[in-house]
């Protein structure tokens, strides 16, 4: 059983886990070109090394952020959100 | 008594005429006993044309010709298959990476209709040691658009030949694959699925449980929560021993000339203007005219050292094999809410696969959720395999797309092809994506069938999307 650390409810199965893909920057939609936004929905990173990636315990439906290394499948490090992102984000959207 | 053997008969006008030379030397020389080779055993047609007006009997189609030869002869060969080429050269026409079923394919083509030798395939391991000798072998044409049903039914076709046009035994198998479903929307969409694909000549029909029940005895119906309404029925699938399939590609591309480098890795290209001039490799640089990558699931790693991001995602895809047992299921049997495909192997083994993983990853390791979860579902379909031990599992490393259809076209670059995004489906298009990805390489020009599988699809929203008859069907 592999276990992944959740910075919410510890350590657990990681099959209670899953992932939302890279963590990486939403463009406007109101302002960005056709092109760009494919790449943004369709095109990946794929690294093979260490990504920071989007987590949610299910049982919890606890958001987080975990840095795995995609080739030896070893996870490094969970972060609350808030640690990384002490600002609120920035969608794009106004808030009329 | 002697016999005469006529090598790759094809059903065109022309084997109609070569047919009635055949009937007259059998008629002149009666003694003699005749065997045809190729002929396709597809109804109507030629074929029907041929054996009425002169009554010759094909041989099975998937028999290859040097298994006879060596069958009849009292010596074993002892030819090697494979020699290993000397030292890189310092440049070819054509660097091809990765020698999968898809490098090796695609070098096989280009050295034998296109008559360009001066080729070598790279691979950073040896040859079929990725996912081409790791997949289970399903080999059908049962998709849902146009296209795709066009592209793998040509595939499934030149399968059906490949042991004779390589002379090289791949145990190919017409079993057939029946996918189930367990509720009236997968029903709906395998109505889709038959009349699209009955519509460019494969064989398919949804069938009723009674006809299921013929097809598979052995099959549970009644899954507690999930019994199966009806099934998709493809007798035109087909499965064999798939490193054979790269196997034989290298040895029939290595005897026109081209060099397959095993443990040569990849590393890095140099890039001048918009052209790729040299590929440096763990053996030395070499300078290339074009180059074409195969990696599968390193296609992403591979096109980043050229500077190109692809709309891809690697995973683990898990299968395994139980111990051998007396033959008891002849088709392929697959279904997606299950997760799971069951087909026997002419050893008698069990092969199960399924979904792959759930995270991306980069390691052939194996999961015991995964592999539970398997076990699991291949006893929902078959009770009886409880006590039934598994022999052997692997995993290997598939590169998703999003609409789960290949990329093979063009790149950024003018002179790197991309034969990529094959993701847990390859396998059986390897013939075909061999055959139009030389064409295109050969002629600089995409041919019409390869039109709609270009990167280029993402950024216009022509996806091809087959999420549906593929996920966990293969
Ligand atoms: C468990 C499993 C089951 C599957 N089942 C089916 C199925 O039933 N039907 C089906 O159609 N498909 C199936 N597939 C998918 C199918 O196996 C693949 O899509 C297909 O084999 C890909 O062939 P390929 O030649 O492109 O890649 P591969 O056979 O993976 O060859 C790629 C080669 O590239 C080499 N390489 C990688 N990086 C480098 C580098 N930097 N330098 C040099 N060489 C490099 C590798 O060593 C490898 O040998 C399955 C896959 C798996 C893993």
């Amino acid at each position: 059983m592999k276990v992944m650390h959740c910075p919410l409810n510890g350590p657990r199965n990681i099959a209670e886990f899953i992932t939302f893909g890279e963590v990486n920057k939403m463009p406007v939609p109101d302002t960005v070109d056709d092109r760009a936004w494919a790449e943004f929905v369709f095109f990946a990173n794929n690294t093979a090394g260490v990504v920071r990636e989007w987590w949610c315990h299910t049982p919890t439906n606890y958001w987080f952020i975990a840095d795995r290394h995609t080739v030896s499948d070893e996870i490094l490090a969970t972060y609350t959100i808030a640690e990384l992102f002490p600002e609120p984000f920035n969608t794009g959207e106004s808030d009329g | 008594m002697k016999y005469l053997i006529i090598k790759n008969f094809h059903c065109s006008e022309q084997s109609v005429l070569k047919a009635y030379q055949i009937k007259f030397l059998s008629e002149k020389f009666p003694k003699i006993r005749l065997y045809v080779f190729g002929l396709r055993a597809k109804r109507g047609g030629h074929f029907d044309r041929i054996i009425r007006v002169c009554g010759i009997l094909p041989l099975e189609q998937a028999m290859p010709f040097g298994l006879l030869k060596y069958g009849l002869s009292k010596r074993y060969p002892s030819k090697p298959d494979f020699v290993a080429p000397g030292d890189l050269k310092k440049s070819y026409d054509i660097v091809i990476v990765g020698g999968g079923g898809h490098g090796l394919a695609v070098a096989y083509h280009l050295a034998c209709y296109w008559n360009i030798r001066n080729i070598c395939v790279l691979d950073k391991g040896y040859i079929g040691g990725g996912n081409t000798a790791r997949n289970t072998a399903v080999i059908r044409s049962n998709y849902i658009t146009p296209e795709s049903v066009n592209f793998y039914a040509e595939a499934v076709r030149m399968y059906g030949q490949l042991s004779n046009e390589l002379g090289y035994n791949m145990m190919m198998s017409n079993r057939g694959q029946l996918t189930l479903a367990h509720s009236d929307a997968t029903i709906r969409s395998f109505r889709m699925r038959a009349e699209v694909s009955k519509h460019r000549g494969t064989e398919i029909e949804v069938v009723d449980r009674q006809t299921i029940k013929e097809i598979v005895p052995n099959l549970e119906l009644d899954i507690h929560a999930q019994p199966i309404l009806a099934g998709l029925w493809h007798p035109d699938a087909l499965t064999g021993r798939h490193d054979s399939v790269a196997w034989g590609y290298a040895v029939c591309a290595m005897e026109l000339g081209v060099e397959v480098h095993q443990r040569t890795e990849v590393t890095g290209f140099e890039v001048v203007g918009n052209r790729v001039t040299k590929v440096k490799t763990s053996c030395g640089d070499i300078q290339c005219g074009q180059v074409v990558q195969a990696v599968a699931g390193h296609s992403s790693v591979v096109a980043k050292m050229v500077g190109i991001r692809l709309p891809i995602r690697s995973y683990p895809l898990q299968a395994m094999v139980t111990l051998p047992m007396k033959p008891f299921i002849n088709p392929m049997v697959s279904s997606t809410a299950l997760h799971c495909y069951v087909s026997q192997t002419s050893r008698g083994e069990l092969v199960i696969g399924g979904g792959p993983d759930p995270y991306e990853l980069y390691s052939t390791r194996s999961s015991l959720e995964l592999k539970e979860d398997l076990a699991g579902h291949a006893c929902e379909m078959f009770p009886f395999l409880v006590d039934v031990p598994i022999l052997r599992q692997w995993a290997g490393i598939v590169d998703m797309t999003p609409d789960y259809s290949p990329i093979m076209g063009p790149s950024e670059l003018d002179n790197y092809w991309l034969d990529a995004g094959w993701g847990t489906w390859g396998f059986k298009a390897t013939p075909a994506s061999g055959k139009y990805v030389a064409q295109m390489v050969a002629q600089q020009k995409v041919p019409e069938v390869l039109q709609p599988f270009g990167v280029e699809r993402f950024y216009d929203f022509g996806l091809v999307n087959e999420m549906g008859a593929t996920a966990a069907s293969h």
